[in-house]
Parts: C-alpha cells; sequence; structure tokens
C-alpha cells in the first residue's frame, strides 16, 4: 500500500548538510497498522512527511497506493494538481492536533471536503456522521479550545477521514497525550482500521504505541531502518531489539543450580500449554520469572522467561522437548546473570 | 459652534473610513504577501520580497504631509481635485497602506505553520491555505491591527485641513492655533479623545471575543460598563485554558 525505496532526504542550511534519510525502504501492506518507532531525531517524522510529499525528498521514490507521488509531485516546490489529489486521498494526524481555532468542530471536519468541492449539505452530512464515527457527535457546535487533548485528536481524525482515504499518516498523534487518552486514541485508530479496512503507518517514539496496535513495527536509528517486519518476524530475529524492547523479560537465577531459559513464541505455534506438558513429561517444576505474552488470532506471541530445576547439563532434554515444540529458547549464560540485564548466548555457544 | 463641530466630525469620519477601507483592501493582500514571498514561505520569491518590502518602508518613513503634497500629482488624477475631503482620501489610503501591510505581516507570521500543513495534507493549494487558514486564524490581530490603522489615520487625517479638507484637526488648527480660540481647540480634543477610545475599545473587544473564542485567553475587559455590550462569547472551560498551555 505504501513503499518508498531508496528515499533520502538531505537538509541544507547555511552550507550545511544534515541527512535526515538514507535510503529508506519501507513497505507496508494494505489493512495493516504499521508502527515506525525510533528516538527523536531518527528521521521518523521527515519519513512520514515524505509519505505525503509534505516534504520533498532529495531522492527516491513514494508509492502509495499504486500510484507514485515522487512522479506526481515534479521538480517544482509548489504541488501541482495530481499530487493535490493524491494527498487528498490520504488522511494525516498530528501531534499537535492542528486544529483551526477559529472554526467550530464540525467546520473543521467539513474543511477537507470544501477543498474538494463537496455541497453544503453533503459536507455537514458526511462531517457528523465522522463525528459520530469517533464519538464526539456532541461537540459539533464547540470550538477546539473547548475541548480536552483526546477530543481534539479524535476530530483530528474524524478530519482526517473526511476524504475517504485508504492510507491514515499518523505523526505522533498521541505524543501530546496522557497514558489512558493515548489508549482510547490507538483503540479508535484499531477498530478504524478494521472497520474501514484502513491502512495506519504510525510513527511514535513509545514502545507501548507499537506494541498496542501495530501488526508491523520498524525501528529507525539515524535515517535508517535497521529492523522490520511483522511482530511475529521480529520475534522470530535473534537479537532483534524491536523484539526484546516489545517484550521485555527480566528475573534472575533463583540459585546457582538453576537453568535460566529464554522461550519466544513466534505465533507459529498453537496455544498448547507448552510449560505444563513439560512439566508433567519429565516431572520437573519450573518457575516462571517474567513474562510478555499476548495471544493474537489464537496464536501466542512473546516471550517468557522459565527457570528450571539443575544445571544445564541437566536439563538438555526438556530444552530439546521445548524446541520441538516450535518455540525459539535460548539459555542465559550463568557468567552473565550476575551483571543485571542477562545477556543471551545461543544454547550452542553458551556451552 | 456645535453645526461646526457636527460637520468637523463628519468629515473626519468620512475621511477616516473611506481611507480605512482602502487601506484593508490594499494592505491585506500585500502584508499577506510579504509572508507567503518570505523565506520558507508558500510562494518564496526574494526578489518580490524583497521589492515589496523596500517599497512598503519608503512610504512607511516618509512623514504624512510630505507625503500628502508629493502626491498632489496622483491625487489629481484619481478624483480631479487637490483641496477638499475627497483629495485628502487619497495620500491617507496611500499611505496607510503599507501601514497596515506591515500589521497584516506581524499578525499572519503568527499563524502555527501546523496549520498550513493540515491543509496542504488535505490537498489544498496556496489559496485555500490564505482563505481558510491564514486570514481567519489572524483575524483577532487583523481586527487589532485595523484598530490601530484607523486611529493613525485619525492622527493623519488632522494634517489634512492643510489641503482644505476640514475635519476636526482642522478645526483645531485653525480656530485654536491660528485664531487663539483655545477653548474651541480643547473640545476638539476631547472629542477627538472619546472618538478614539471608542475605536479602541469597540477594536479591542472585537479581538477579544474572537480571542476567546480561540481559547488564547485574554484580561478581561477594561471599561466594565460596557460588558453588557459585549456579545457572550463561547464560555472558556478550565479546561480550555489547561490545554493551550501543552
Amino acid at each position: 500500500m505504501i513503499t518508498t525505496s531508496g528515499l533520502t532526504k538531505v537538509y541544507r542550511s547555511r552550507g550545511r548538510e544534515v541527512t535526515a534519510l538514507d535510503g529508506v525502504d519501507l513497505h507496508v501492506r494494505e489493512g495493516e497498522v504499521y508502527g515506525v518507532i525510533g528516538q527523536s531525531g531518527a528521521g521518523k517524522s521527515s519519513l512520514i512527511r515524505c509519505v505525503n510529499l509534505l516534504e520533498r525528498p532529495t531522492s527516491g521514490t513514494v508509492t502509495v497506493d499504486g500510484v507514485d507521488l515522487t512522479a506526481l509531485a515534479g521538480r517544482g516546490t509548489r504541488a501541482g494538481k495530481e499530487l493535490r489529489q493524491a494527498r487528498s486521498r490520504i488522511g494525516m494526524v498530528f501531534q499537535h492536533f492542528n486544529l483551526l481555532s477559529s472554526r467550530t468542530v464540525q467546520d473543521n471536519v467539513e474543511l477537507p471536503l470544501e477543498i474538494l468541492g463537496i455541497s453544503g449539505r453533503e459536507r455537514s452530512r458526511k462531517a457528523l456522521e465522522l463525528l459520530d464515527l469517533v464519538g464526539l457527535s456532541d461537540k459539533a457546535k464547540s470550538y477546539p479550545a473547548q475541548l480536552s487533548g483526546g477530543q481534539k485528536q479524535r476530530v483530528g481524525i474524524a478530519r482526517a477521514l473526511a476524504g475517504d482515504p485508504k492510507v491514515l499518516l499518523s505523526d505522533e498523534a498521541t505524543s501530546a497525550l496522557d497514558p489512558e487518552t493515548t489508549r482510547s486514541i490507538l483503540q479508535l485508530l484499531r477498530d478504524l482500521n478494521q472497520q474501514l479496512g484502513l491502512t495506519v503507518l504510525l510513527i511514535t517514539h513509545e514502545m507501548d504505541v507499537v506494541k498496542t496496535v501495530c501488526d508491523s513495527a520498524a525501528l529507525m536509528e539515524r535515517g535508517q531502518i535497521v529492523e522490520a517486519g511483522t511482530v511475529g518476524e521480529l520475534l522470530a530475529t535473534p537479537g532483534s531489539e524491536l523484539a526484546a524492547a516489545l517484550f521485555p523479560v527480566s528475573g534472575e537465577a533463583s540459585g546457582d543450580d538453576r537453568t535460566v531459559v529464554d522461550l519466544t513464541f513466534h505465533g507459529e505455534t498453537a496455544t498448547e500449554p507448552v510449560i505444563s506438558q513439560l512439566s508433567r513429561t519429565y516431572n520437573i517444576d519450573i518457575s516462571i520469572l517474567g513474562a510478555a505474552m499476548d495471544t493474537v488470532g489464537g496464536k501466542q506471541v512473546g516471550r517468557m522467561r522459565i527457570e528450571l530445576p539443575g544445571r544445564f547439563e541437566e536439563n538438555v532434554v526438556p530444552i530439546g522437548f521445548l524446541r520441538e515444540q516450535g518455540l525459539q529458547v535460548d539459555v542465559a549464560g550463568r557468567a552473565d546473570l550476575t551483571s543485571g540485564e542477562p545477556q543471551l548466548v545461543k544454547e550452542g555457544v553458551a556451552k | 459652534m456645535q453645526p461646526l463641530l457636527e460637520q468637523a466630525c463628519l468629515d473626519t469620519l468620512y475621511m477616516v473610513g473611506w481611507s480605512t477601507l482602502i487601506a484593508v483592501v490594499g494592505g491585506l493582500p500585500l502584508g499577506v504577501l510579504l509572508v507567503l514571498t518570505d523565506k520558507g514561505g508558500l510562494l518564496q520569491n526574494t526578489f518580490v520580497n524583497k521589492v515589496i518590502g523596500q517599497v512598503v518602508n519608503i512610504a512607511r518613513s516618509m512623514p504624512f504631509i510630505i507625503l500628502m503634497v508629493a502626491l498632489m500629482g496622483f491625487t489629481r488624477a484619481v478624483v480631479g481635485t487637490t483641496i477638499g475631503v475627497e483629495a485628502a482620501i487619497v495620500p491617507l489610503a496611500v499611505g496607510a497602506i503599507p501601514f497596515f501591510a506591515r500589521l497584516v505581516e506581524t499578525a499572519v507570521r503568527e499563524v502555527d505553520h501546523g496549520l498550513v500543513e493540515a491543509v496542504q495534507s488535505m490537498g489544498g493549494n496556496t489559496w485555500t491555505v490564505v482563505r481558510k487558514v491564514l486570514v481567519p486564524e489572524s483575524l483577532p490581530s487583523l481586527i487589532s491591527a485595523t484598530t490601530t490603522t484607523i486611529v493613525a489615520l485619525i492622527g493623519y487625517s488632522a494634517m489634512a485641513g492643510t489641503v482644505g479638507a476640514g475635519g476636526l484637526g482642522d478645526i483645531a488648527i485653525r480656530y485654536g492655533y491660528q485664531r487663539f480660540e483655545s477653548s474651541l481647540m480643547w473640545i476638539t480634543v476631547a472629542v477627538l479623545a472619546v472618538v478614539i477610545s471608542l475605536i479602541q475599545f469597540a477594536g479591542d473587544s472585537g479581538a477579544r471575543v474572537l480571542h476567546r473564542r480561540a481559547g488564547k485567553g485574554g484580561e478581561p475587559l477594561r471599561f466594565r460598563a460596557f460588558t453588557g455590550l459585549k456579545r457572550s462569547g463561547a464560555p472558556v472551560t478550565a479546561e480550555a485554558t489547561a490545554t493551550k498551555t501543552s
């Protein structure tokens, strides 16, 4: 749905060059919620603004819904008619809402429809319908200044949906909101994604946002995408920083003669009670030190840190059993356990 | 004495009214253009920006009485005469256009760039941005700018007496200065003070009502006696004032 290839953005000011994007290849599938996460200055904002060409990429191409936007843009700095039409089919939500303070909530939602040249009656019908969709039908005549942050963002979302877009870009939409409101806005985005089949590309610096709504995620650092994939794929990638951050597990061994094992559920194994099977089959006591698990569509996704009695040598068979269940198994090296965050070592290497 | 003052008041209002109207019609596009053509603007054009900026600066720096004399030829071409109320409107308007344009520029520059981006992301062009964002969002400041311009024009119009245009300033000079009738001069001064206060108050109230609605707060009105006249604006909730700081 959204594809960027070799996207580069270099800012020049007073002879200095700053590379904000350094060859970004992004691929967002239709109907998914895709999160790009990174620290400030990583280039996330430049990336999302290049997607609807609010920012002109220095090189590379952007394709949204099969239309090559970079080709439409031409060379001039001003947006031509075709690009403006293409933009009207891409909704965008902003961190600071960007609502016009001089207009009522309803008039704000009608603004994109005015730009599209839709008649007055049709505009107000559509605007009220959208306000109803985001749960703000009673605020149509209010001014943005009278709304709370979460309500403002709902208006922002309703406005972004006015042009019936297939794609919604969210530029840190929840970063100015408190955790509770963030959750409700993310839930709304999720609902819209499912009800309308909307493809959502969101950028954020909060791991929680990715964890709550995203089907896929990418990690950006210094203008480059260093990791990308569906949540399952990321989990399956050994040493994935994103997977570790999305599903953090911690907990230390309770004694010297214990084996700590990290299990990763990729979402390919069905929800079989692996742990209790292990316990019964080998007649061992297992303690769960920490876990970050989710069940998505009947499949378990996440990570779990368990402790088996006895040293690693005594646990080769149970670990083999876990492998057979299709789990990724990492055994924590004992030497590293003492130094805070244990470093994971692949089983073969640890021995 | 009373008909004299009445006529002078009407003359002043006539001159100031027309020249304000022309100043707004001419200065608004000029001020918007100054912002649009500036570096990083939507119609970035350094040459046009510099030219307009220079013209505005030169016109602004010219003392009004000299402008009036310098424009005599132009005035005659436009209204067919160089004396009288109509003749005064031309230099008043020409002097006020750059003045108002600078005020517009400052007001429009204050508009959050995020709003411009939002409209661009909806597929709006530059004209849409001007019409739907820049002007409506800066309206409270534009009203204040108009008030300032009117007050300045009342001041300028006092000098219009030198081309036989009449008005309050003219009375003060002719009767007060040239005929030593200081009582009449003080009366015109008082009338001017009242007129200016009323205009300033009206402008401030208008701007404040819009500001309130936009959630930008604002001090309580100073003239408590007049608050009854004010259309009650949308109530500002505690929440609104809290969110504006975010």
